[in-house]
């Protein structure tokens, strides 16, 4: 009986879902798709190969990282703003305000030239361990990156721990959980599931922003394909197949976070 | 220090303060383009047509997943060629594009996509009845968008809308990596010239700030008179 309903479902989806017009609009996607294909330049590609895996492989590396030293950063955030006294919340709402409020491209400029220059005055910088990192690149681009991300993600947090249904709280304490237990096996995972839908909107933002390290000299995906426009006076094929590529990897994201979100008992409270 | 920010040369104040101009025009006007794109859009999708809607749809999705700074430099190569090969086609001479006219165009073609979802969503959260009655009384459609629809969905629609005119404002540094001259480029180049990088950041900074802390305020009052007559939510509770 349940497959026989899933069958009629399905039928009934897919025929609303392939209707006339969408079979047409589909057919002159698929035409544009491979006129550009065809008509367009793409012998540069096999030369361009390996730089180009290396560069989403380091777009991609910089998300991941950013994204959860981010979180770890946003969680006390968003718990100082949600639940500290004024002496911690003003600060955390200052951060925030300050992230949220001045662009990402100041904020990378600022870290990478403004920190950059002071740093090489001070000889115990140089000295330092340090100083090999800091006179790359990556570091300031990671660094900014993760900032914003806190900055963003701990206005999230703190809406997510204010929201978790104070009876949740009131029950623990009456079974006699400690603050720090209560807050690992209650408040911590309810905030997340309520920040969960936001936080995929908020990955695919800063998938987005990672192009932003290309002004400071790292080699993204971005990076790569200026190269190639640089090398090969192309415009559009290597700007296109970059889209594509992003908007692959936003696929893949949402995809990815709607399984996650699919694990999650949503009958909260 | 100082007399770096001093607004007459020497100082580069004067300068940064012209690229501020630069980035609330371009703000301003994307964010128009983006109200105008974004109403005709959240009418197609919701009253238009099977075509209509799922061009519209194809339109948000692929903008709001590409990275603006691919979009900018895309459009503003496309734009620019199109318009170029029309007028030769057309049998005129090649024209330069302002940067002031680009930028606008560009981002409000950003801004378009998001503020189609924003609008739309307001729109089905006008109570039915309203716009029944509307039809009702025999009003026609560009009366009943004019004195009903659009008032009636401001409420609901200035929330996503302030947070499209901040990113808007934040976007216009975006701008500055294709050489429009707005205040990113404008501090860029101070820097440079200067080499007091951290002191022309951190200002730059405090006027994107400001420029952010005044919205919001202004916002603030924009949206308390938008729900004049309505019930307060902090009252019902």
């Amino acid at each position: 009986m349940a497959g026989e309903a899933t069958i009629i479902n399905v039928a009934a989806r897919t025929s609303l879902w392939l209707q006339p017009h969408r079979i047409v609009l589909i057919l002159i996607a698929t035409g544009l798709v491979l006129s550009a294909v065809f008509f367009m330049r793409w012998d540069w590609l096999p030369q361009y190969y390996e730089m180009g895996l290396m560069g989403l492989w380091r777009s991609l590396w910089i998300l991941a990282v950013t994204c959860i030293l981010g979180f770890l950063f946003a969680v006390p955030l968003g718990l100082a703003q949600a639940a500290g006294s004024i002496w911690v919340a003003a600060p955390a709402k200052a951060f925030c305000t300050v992230i949220r409020g001045t662009p990402l491209l100041i904020q990378l400029w600022l870290l990478y030239y403004g920190l950059g220059s002071l740093f090489p005055q001070y000889p115990w910088i140089r000295e330092s361990w340090m100083w090999p990192y800091l006179r790359q690149a990556w570091p300031y681009g990671v660094l900014a990156l993760t900032l914003s991300f806190a900055g963003y993600e701990g206005e999230v947090m703190r809406g997510a721990f204010a929201g978790v249904p104070r009876g949740q709280l009131e029950a623990a304490r009456a079974f006699g959980m400690s603050r720090w237990k209560i807050f690992r096996r209650i408040w911590l995972p309810q905030a997340i599931y309520r920040a969960l839908p936001t936080l995929t909107g908020e990955t695919v933002l800063q998938l987005k922003s990672t192009p932003l390290v290309a002004t400071i000299s790292v080699i993204d995906i971005f990076a790569v394909s200026s190269k190639v426009r640089q090398d090969t006076y192309l415009t559009y094929e290597p700007l296109l197949l970059l889209a594509l590529i992003y908007m692959t990897v936003t696929g893949i994201l949402v995809f990815a976070f709607s399984r996650i979100e699919a694990r999650i008992p949503n009958k909260v409270g | 220090m100082i007399e770096l920010l001093s607004p007459t040369p020497p100082g580069w104040g004067g300068t940064l303060l012209l690229g501020l101009l630069h980035s609330i025009e371009i703000a301003v006007g994307a964010t128009c383009v983006g109200l105008l794109i974004g109403t005709g859009g959240a009418y197609g999708k919701l009253y238009g047509g099977p075509v209509v809607r799922d061009l519209l749809a194809v339109y948000t999705t692929i903008v709001r997943a590409v990275p603006e700074l691919v979009l900018i430099l895309l459009l503003y190569y496309a734009g620019t060629d199109l318009i170029n090969q029309v007028l030769t086609a057309m049998g005129y001479q090649r024209i330069d594009i302002s940067g002031l006219a680009a930028g606008i165009a560009v981002l409000g073609f950003v801004q378009g996509a998001y503020s189609t979802e924003v609008i739309r969503g307001a729109i089905l959260a006008i109570p039915q009845g309203q716009i029944e009655a509307a039809r009702a009384f025999g009003m026609p459609p560009s009366l009943l968008l004019r004195r009903i629809t659009l008032p009636a969905m401001l409420p609901f629609a200035i929330p996503g809308l302030a947070n499209l005119w901040l990113i808007a404002t934040k976007d216009t540094a975006l701008l500055a990596v294709v050489g429009f001259y707005e205040l990113a480029l404008a501090t860029r180049q101070a820097a440079g010239v200067t080499k007091a990088y951290f002191t022309f950041y951190m200002a730059a900074g405090a006027l994107y700030l400001a420029l952010s802390l005044i919205s919001n305020f202004l916002i603030g009052r924009v949206e308390a008179r938008s729900r004049r007559g309505m019930p307060s939510v902090k009252e019902a509770r």
